[in-house]
């Protein structure tokens, strides 16, 4: 449903800063995987993601979403499309509207923007409901701003926004890293939830190899803006966490740190 | 002591719209919009040029506040599609208006004397003539300050609160955020136009240079405002803002009447806005988890 192909992105070009990540870099993800992407540092996880959703340009290749060249496509145009959250949850949300008003904005996506109520009214029970399963006990406080609730609400918000309306394809990255490891846990049992009900082709950036391999239905390590490894299905089931580590710790020695 | 009371009513009414604006550009978008300062006189140089045409001043008002529009389209156009930082933006507006309002008025000073404006369109009885302009003003400020609260509860109304808090969030969205910059930008020079068409439709005069100084007025007034409110939370913030500007324009009263020369306001302008914005800093500081509302 995705396609990366022959991607080369080099930042800075002709400048001392010159930095070549990627040289005919390629990518294929098929409807209905979710994919965890693990990786050094640097290793051009975020970059990949900017790619798919237009947020850089690149100076090579194409990027191909349901057969449709989406190469020059403007970010806010592939975004009625690609839904993303980010590891910042200030950014999911607005801060200073309320939950209800978040959601409802996040529910009219696709649909104009005009002059009637903002407001939802009609779909206040759904967000309750929605609001509930999260045990947070946010049900209860549709009408407090956004800004006075914690990173983990937060993002468990901006969850739900991005998956109001569902999107063909669902951006994470590491965006439950902000997190404390409780927060981080519910809030990724929340978007495995979300994810597999919706059935929602789904591409996660994480530090966490545990949440990868448990969450995704496929793991690619990066490194370096390559891809080194990349299991799904039986080999999948094969691989363990040690063996993931092993070639982490490998390509780290590499490196030298 | 009444004719004081009026007047700093009446103009503090009418600068309220044009705080409005600036609270529009300055607080929601975070746009330091530097075009007001051109599209005040704008509005009172179209508003200026039709009733010398002998135009209907209320459709003068109207369309003054569409060229104040267009103005701030023409800031978010130079700011949005060619790129151009948000402040020389608005510089380029200001400098770009200072040559078009001439043209428009077709000389830096008008007098009005006997022509027709929305304050002796109709006759009055006697009584209430020395509050019927302020009666008016008020009407005119509250239906923009109503018309603003109820555009903010619309979904386009929320699209732009949530532009200025978070551009990224409207990119998730499938909208582009530099369109909705324009139509905030538009929205906000046009009631600063339209403030700038009743003012000078109120004083009878029409002067190229009456804006300088718009922006740090307002702000100064949306600063005022919105930091004395910023704990009641019952209190709309365009209520606060208009209550700013008419505290304001009480100070610059005050400052006066103390012996103080027209000319020297701007410097008691931009000493009162540093107060107002170290104060607020300071307020900050002291109690760090207040929650300060934007809207
Ligand atoms: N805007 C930019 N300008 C210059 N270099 C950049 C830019 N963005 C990324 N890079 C470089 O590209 C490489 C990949 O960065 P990227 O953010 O994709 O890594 P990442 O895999 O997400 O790392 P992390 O795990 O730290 O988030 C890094 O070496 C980085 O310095
Ligand atoms: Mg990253």
């Amino acid at each position: 449903m995705l396609r990366l192909k022959n991607i080369d992105k080099t930042f800075c070009a002709g400048t001392p800063n010159e930095k070549i990540l990627f040289t005919d870099f390629n990518l294929e993800i098929k409807e209905g995987e979710f994919v965890g992407v693990v990786g050094s540092n640097g290793s051009g996880k975020t970059t990949t993601l900017n790619i798919i959703s237009g947020d850089i340009d690149i100076d090579n290749g194409e990027v191909i979403l349901d057969d449709k060249n989406i190469t020059k496509l403007p970010n806010y145009k592939r975004a009625k499309e690609i839904a993303r959250v980010f590891q910042n949850p200030s950014m999911g949300t607005c801060s200073s509207m309320t939950i209800f008003e978040n959601l409802s904005l996040a529910d009219n996506k696709l649909k104009s923007y005009n002059l009637t109520k903002g407001l939802n009214i009609k779909a206040k029970d759904k967000y309750r409901t929605l609001l509930e399963q999260l045990g947070m006990g946010l049900e209860n406080r549709l009408n407090d701003v956004v800004g006075t609730l914690s990173g983990g609400q937060r993002q468990a918000i901006s969850i739900i926004m991005s998956t109001l309306i569902k999107p063909k394809l669902l951006l994470l990255d590491e965006h439950t890293a902000a997190l404390d490891p409780k927060s981080s846990d519910t809030v990724m049992e929340l978007t495995q939830k979300i994810v597999s009900e919706q059935k929602i082709t789904t591409l996660m950036v994480t530090h966490n190899l545990r949440h990868a391999v448990q969450y995704g239905t496929r793991t690619v390590m990066m490194h370096d803006g390559n891809i080194i490894l990349d299991v799904s299905g039986e080999k999948k089931a094969n691989t363990t966490t040690d063996d993931y580590l092993k070639i982490f710790n490998e390509i780290s020695i590499e490196c030298g740190n | 002591m009444l004719n004081i009371i009026i007047g700093i009513l009446e103009q503090g009414f009418i600068f309220a719209i044009m705080a409005l604006g600036i609270y529009i550009s300055y607080k929601i978008l975070d746009f330091p919009d530097l075009s007001v300062d051109g599209t005040f006189p704008l509005g009172a140089a179209v508003s200026t040029a039709l009733i010398l045409k002998g135009v209907n001043p209320w459709i003068c008002l109207v369309v003054a506040a569409l060229s104040g529009a267009l103005a701030g389209c023409l800031t978010g156009f130079f700011h949005v599609k060619l790129k151009i930082k948000d402040l020389l933006s608005g510089i380029l507006t200001m400098t770009a208006l200072y040559s078009i309002n001439y043209r428009i008025a077709g000389s830096p000073n008008i007098f009005m004397m006997n022509e027709k404006t929305i304050f002796n369109l109709f006759t009055v009885p006697d009584s209430i003539r020395p509050y019927f302009p302020l009666i008016i003003i008020i009407v005119i400020s509250l239906v923009a300050k109503i018309l603003l609260d109820m555009y903010l509860k619309t979904k386009s109304g929320f699209l732009l609160k949530s532009a200025g808090d978070n551009a990224g969030l409207v990119v998730t969205l499938g909208e582009n955020p530099g369109k909705i910059k324009i139509i905030g930008l538009a929205i906000g020079n046009g009631l600063v136009a339209l403030a700038g068409a009743v003012n000078c439709q109120r004083v009878m005069q029409f002067d190229v240079s009456s804006g300088v100084g718009t922006l740090v007025m307002g702000l100064a007034a949306v600063i005022i405002g919105t930091s004395l409110f910023a704990r009641a939370k019952w209190v709309k913030v365009t209520t606060s803002v208009v209550i700013g500007m008419i505290l304001y324009k009480t100070c610059i009263s005050l400052a006066i009447s103390s012996g103080l020369r027209a000319s020297d306001m701007n410097l008691v302008i931009t000493t009162l806005f540093v107060i107002t914005l170290v104060a607020t800093e300071y307020s900050k500081r002291r109690k760090p988890h207040a929650q300060t509302k934007k809207y």
